[in-house]
C-alpha cells in the first residue's frame, strides 16, 4: 500500500480490510435498493456502532476507541467505495460532523447525554446550519435564539439538512445576538419532539438519495439554556470553522473512495468491452485518457493526505484542506464524467453503478462549503 | 524490607473451563478470490503484478471454528503459515480475529503437498495441539490434500469436509449445535460432514486433523481492538532447516493454461424455439 506511505500504517491497513469486507458484504449488495427507496435502514447506525465505527476518534469514557482520526480517515475512503452517496453521507454524517461538535465544544453533561448514545447508535444526530436563505455565507444566518429565563427561544428554518427527517438531535446554529455578526453565533442542540420544533418535506436529491435530507421548522421552541454547546454564547462560529476541517476532509476522503472504485470499474469495462474488432483497451486514446485520470486521481489523493497529515498532527491546515476538499471532490465529477463517457450508451442508464457516481459526485464540490467558498479561503490565506 | 512477590495481577483465580483446547490452524497467504487472474504466456505461473492477496477462505472459517472452541473451552488458537515474510500478513489477521500465538515456516522456494505437511507435522509435533484445523483445500491450487498427508504422517485420525448447512449466522442457527465440538471428556472430536444425501456425524479420537468445508460458519470481521491487540502478539519464526524437513518437491507444476474461454450465450424468443435448440443444435433432450 504504497500510496500510503509514512502516513497509514500496517494496523490501519488491516483496519481498511476489515472496513472493505463489510462494505462489499453489508452495504454494497443493498445500495442500489436503498438508492431507489431513498432511505437506508436505520438499523446500519446501531450495526456501525457495534463493529466500533462511530466512534474511532472519541475517548472511552464515551464508548469510543480513542483508535484516531486516522482510522476514521480509513473508514471515509472506504465508504466511499460503497455505491451510495447517501448511505456514506447519512452514516458519515453521524461520526464527522454532528458528534465532532460535541466532543470538541460540549460540556462533560451535554457528552454524556448525546454524544455517547450517539457513539452506541441510539440516537441519531444532524448539524443544522445552512438556511433557505444563508448558506455560502454562515455569519448571515438568521434563524435566532431569545433567552428567556433557563430557555432559549428559537425562531428560524433551516434546510438541505442531513439526517435531518430521523435525527434525535441537531446541533443547530443560532444567532443568539443579532446585532453581533459573526460574534452573534451559537450551536444549540436541539432535541426531536421539543414543542416548536418541526420537520418539514424530506427533499428530493440528485444523488445522496438514500440519505435524508430534511427541512426543519423552529417555532417559538423552548430550548433549555443546558442545551447551549459548550455552555458560552457567541462561541458558534469558530466552533463551526473548527469542525469544517475535518468535514472537508472527510468529503475529499469519501471522493478519493469512489474514484477509486470508478477506476477498477472502468478498467474492467475497457477490457472488457469490445468495438471495432478489439477491446476498448486497445485504443491508445482510451488507455491514455484512463492514464490521465489515474494522475488526476493520485494528485488528489496526494494533496489530501498531504492536508491529513497535516491535520493529525496538530496543524490548523485550513489552505491545505479547502485545496485537498476543492481538487479531489472536483477531481471526483471529472473521473465520474469520463467514465460515464467510457462505458458508451450503457453509461447513461440506470442499471449500471456509473450513472450513481456521477449523481453522487456532484454534490462533492457543493456541500461543506462550495469550491468557490475554498478559493476564497485560500486566498484570504494567501494574504489576498 | 523484604519485597513479597505478588504471584498473580488479577485478584480472583482464573476459573476453571470445562475443557482447555489447544488448537492449530492453518493461514495460507492465496490470491484474493475477487481478482481477475491471468496465466503468463509461457505458461510458467500466473501473472502477479497487482494481485491482491488474502487468507485461504477455508482456513479463515478454520481461524473462526478454534475460536470459538476456545471460547467454550478455553484453551488458545495457534495458527501456522508457510511462506516468505509476506505470510506474517496473513498470520497478523489471524491473530486480529483473535488468534493467540503464530508461528511462521520462512520458506521462498517451491513446496508441494508433501512438503506443506511435512513441515506441518514438525510444527505439530513441538505444539502438540489436540486438534488441528486446516481448509478442505485451498482456492489457488485446489489440491484438497495437505490435511490428508498430514493426518497420515502423523497417524491421527481424520475428519475431513466439516460443514452444516445450518450453522449459517441467524441467531436461531448460531444456538444450534455446532459442527465440530470437542467431547466433555475431551477425550474426542465430533465432526458433522455433509454427504451426498444429507449429514454424517463422525467421532474422532484426539489429537486429530479436521478440515474445513464452506458452509461450516461465517468467519468474524477482525475488529479494531483486535488489530490493535495482533501488533503484540507473538510470530515465532521457524525455517524447514530448523525443522528438520527436505522439503524438495516431488511433484512439479509443467505448465499452466486458462480454461478456453465461454462463447456469448444467445438469447431465444420463446420456450419452442429454445426446445428447438437444445434439441438439434445441443442435442441434450
Ligand atoms: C445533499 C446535501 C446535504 C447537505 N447537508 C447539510 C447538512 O447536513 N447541514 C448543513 O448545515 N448544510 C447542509 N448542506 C448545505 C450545504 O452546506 C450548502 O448547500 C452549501 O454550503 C452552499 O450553500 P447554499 O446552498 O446556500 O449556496 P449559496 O451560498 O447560495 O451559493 C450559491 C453559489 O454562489 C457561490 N458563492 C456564494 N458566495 C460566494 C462568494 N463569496 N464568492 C464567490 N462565489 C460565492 C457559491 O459557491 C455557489 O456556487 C447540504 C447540501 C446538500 C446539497
Ligand atoms: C438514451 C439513449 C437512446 C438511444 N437511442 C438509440 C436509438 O434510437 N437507436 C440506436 O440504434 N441506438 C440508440 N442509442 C445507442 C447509442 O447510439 C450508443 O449508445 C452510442 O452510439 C455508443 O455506443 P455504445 O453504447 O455501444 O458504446 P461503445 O461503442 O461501447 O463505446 C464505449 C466508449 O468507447 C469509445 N470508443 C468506441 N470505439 C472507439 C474508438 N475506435 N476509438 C476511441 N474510442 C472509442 C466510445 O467513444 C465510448 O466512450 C441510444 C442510447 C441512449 C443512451
Amino acid at each position: 500500500m504504497l500510496h500510503g506511505y509514512g502516513l497509514y500504517e500496517e494496523e490501519h491497513e488491516a483496519f481498511r480490510r476489515t472496513v472493505r469486507a463489510v462494505v462489499e458484504k453489508e452495504l454494497k449488495p443493498s445500495a442500489s435498493q436503498w438508492e431507489e427507496q431513498e432511505e437506508f435502514p436505520r438499523e446500519l447506525f446501531t450495526r456501525f456502532a457495534e463493529l466500533g465505527f462511530l466512534g474511532l476518534k472519541y475517548p472511552e469514557a464515551y464508548g469510543g476507541t480513542e483508535a484516531g482520526e486516522l482510522y476514521e480517515a480509513v473508514l471515509l475512503e472506504e465508504l466511499g467505495r460503497c455505491g451510495s452517496g447517501g448511505v456514506a453521507a447519512g452514516l458519515g454524517a453521524q461520526f464527522t460532523i454532528a458528534t465532532g461538535p460535541l466532543h470538541k465544544y460540549g460540556t462533560e453533561e451535554q457528552k454524556q447525554r448525546f454524544l455517547a448514545p450517539a457513539i452506541r447508535g441510539e440516537k441519531v444526530g444532524a448539524l443544522g446550519i445552512t438556511e433557505p436563505d444563508a448558506g455560502s455565507d454562515v455569519a448571515g444566518l438568521r434563524t435566532t435564539a431569545r433567552r428567556e429565563g433557563d430557555c432559549y427561544i428559537v425562531n428560524g428554518s433551516k434546510t438541505y439538512i442531513t439526517n435531518g427527517v430521523r435525527a434525535d438531535f441537531v446541533v443547530l446554529a443560532v444567532k443568539t445576538n443579532p446585532e453581533a455578526g459573526r460574534k452573534g453565533l451559537s450551536l444549540l442542540v436541539v432535541e426531536k419532539g421539543t414543542p416548536g420544533f418541526s420537520v418539514g418535506r424530506k427533499l428530493k436529491k440528485l444523488g445522496w438519495r438514500a440519505s435524508d435530507t430534511a427541512e426543519l421548522f423552529f417555532e417559538d421552541c423552548r430550548v433549555p439554556v443546558a442545551n447551549l454547546l459548550g455552555g458560552v454564547e457567541g462561541q458558534g462560529f469558530p466552533q463551526i470553522m473548527g469542525n469544517f476541517q475535518w468535514e472537508r476532509l472527510s468529503l475529499a476522503l469519501g471522493a478519493l473512495g469512489s474514484m477509486e472504485e470508478m477506476l477498477e470499474v472502468i478498467l474492467a469495462h475497457v477490457r472488457e468491452r469490445r468495438a471495432f474488432g478489439q477491446a476498448l483497451s486497445g485504443f491508445q486514446v482510451v488507455r491514455h485518457r484512463i492514464a490521465d485520470m489515474a494522475t488526476a486521481f493520485e494528485a488528489a489523493r496526494q494533496l489530501t493526505y498531504h492536508a491529513l497529515r497535516l491535520h493529525v498532527g496538530g496543524e490548523y491546515a485550513i489552505a491545505q484542506t479547502s485545496m485537498a476538499k476543492k481538487v479531489a471532490t472536483e477531481t471526483c465529477c471529472r473521473i465520474a464524467d469520463e467514465c460515464l463517457q467510457l462505458h458508451g450508451g450503457a453509461g447513461y442508464m440506470m442499471e449500471y453503478d456509473i450513472q450513481r457516481h456521477w449523481r453522487d459526485a456532484r454534490l462533492g464540490p457543493i456541500g461543506g462549503g462550495t469550491s468557490e467558498i475554498m478559493t476564497e479561503i485560500i486566498a484570504k490565506q494567501l494574504g489576498l | 524490607m523484604v519485597d513479597v512477590p505478588v504471584s498473580c495481577r488479577s485478584r480472583e483465580y482464573p476459573l476453571f473451563k470445562e475443557k482447555d483446547v489447544k488448537i492449530l490452524v492453518t493461514a495460507k497467504r492465496v490470491e484474493d478470490p475477487e481478482s481477475k487472474i491471468k496465466v503468463k504466456p509461457d505458461g510458467s505461473d500466473i501473472v502477479r503484478e497487482g494481485l491482491k492477496y488474502k487468507i485461504n477462505p477455508f482456513d479463515e472459517i478454520g481461524v473462526e471454528e478454534g475460536l470459538r472452541l476456545v471460547a467454550k473451552h478455553g484453551g488458545e488458537v495457534v495458527v501456522v503459515s508457510i511462506g516468505g515474510k509476506e505470510v506474517q500478513e496473513q498470520l497478523r489477521h489471524a491473530l486480529a480475529m483473535g488468534a493467540q500465538r503464530a508461528v511462521w515456516v520462512n520458506h521462498t522456494g517451491a513446496l508441494d503437498q508433501m512438503g506443506v505437511a511435512g513441515l506441518l507435522q514438525k510444527v505439530v509435533e513441538k505444539e502438540k495441539p489436540d486438534l488441528v484445523v486446516l481448509g478442505k483445500q485451498s482456492i489457488d491450487d485446489d489440491q484438497n490434500q495437505v490435511g490428508q498427508y498430514l493426518a497420515e504422517y502423523l497417524g491421527w485420525g481424520q475428519a475431513t469436509f466439516a460443514s452444516k448447512v445450518e450453522s449459517l449466522e441467524s441467531e436461531q442457527e448460531k444456538s444450534k449445535t455446532p459442527a465440530l465440538q470437542v467431547g466433555a471428556d475431551g477425550k474426542t472430536v465430533q465432526v458433522v460432514r455433509e454427504v451426498d444425501n444429507g449429514l454424517a456425524t463422525l467421532e474422532c479420537q484426539l489429537p486429530a486433523v479436521v478440515t474445513t468445508d464452506l458452509r461450516l460458519n461465517l468467519p468474524r470481521y477482525a475488529s479494531l481492538p483486535g488489530i490493535m491487540k495482533a501488533k503484540s502478539k507473538p510470530i515465532e519464526e521457524l525455517t524447514p532447516e530448523k525443522l528438520g524437513v527436505d522439503v524438495t518437491p516431488k511433484v512439479q507444476v509443467v505448465k499452466l493454461a486458462s480454461p478456453p474461454e465461454r462463447k456469448a450465450g444467445i438469447k431465444v424468443p420463446d420456450v419452442a424455439t429454445l426446445v428447438d435448440k437444445l434439441r438439434n443444435e445441443a442435442k441434450v433432450v
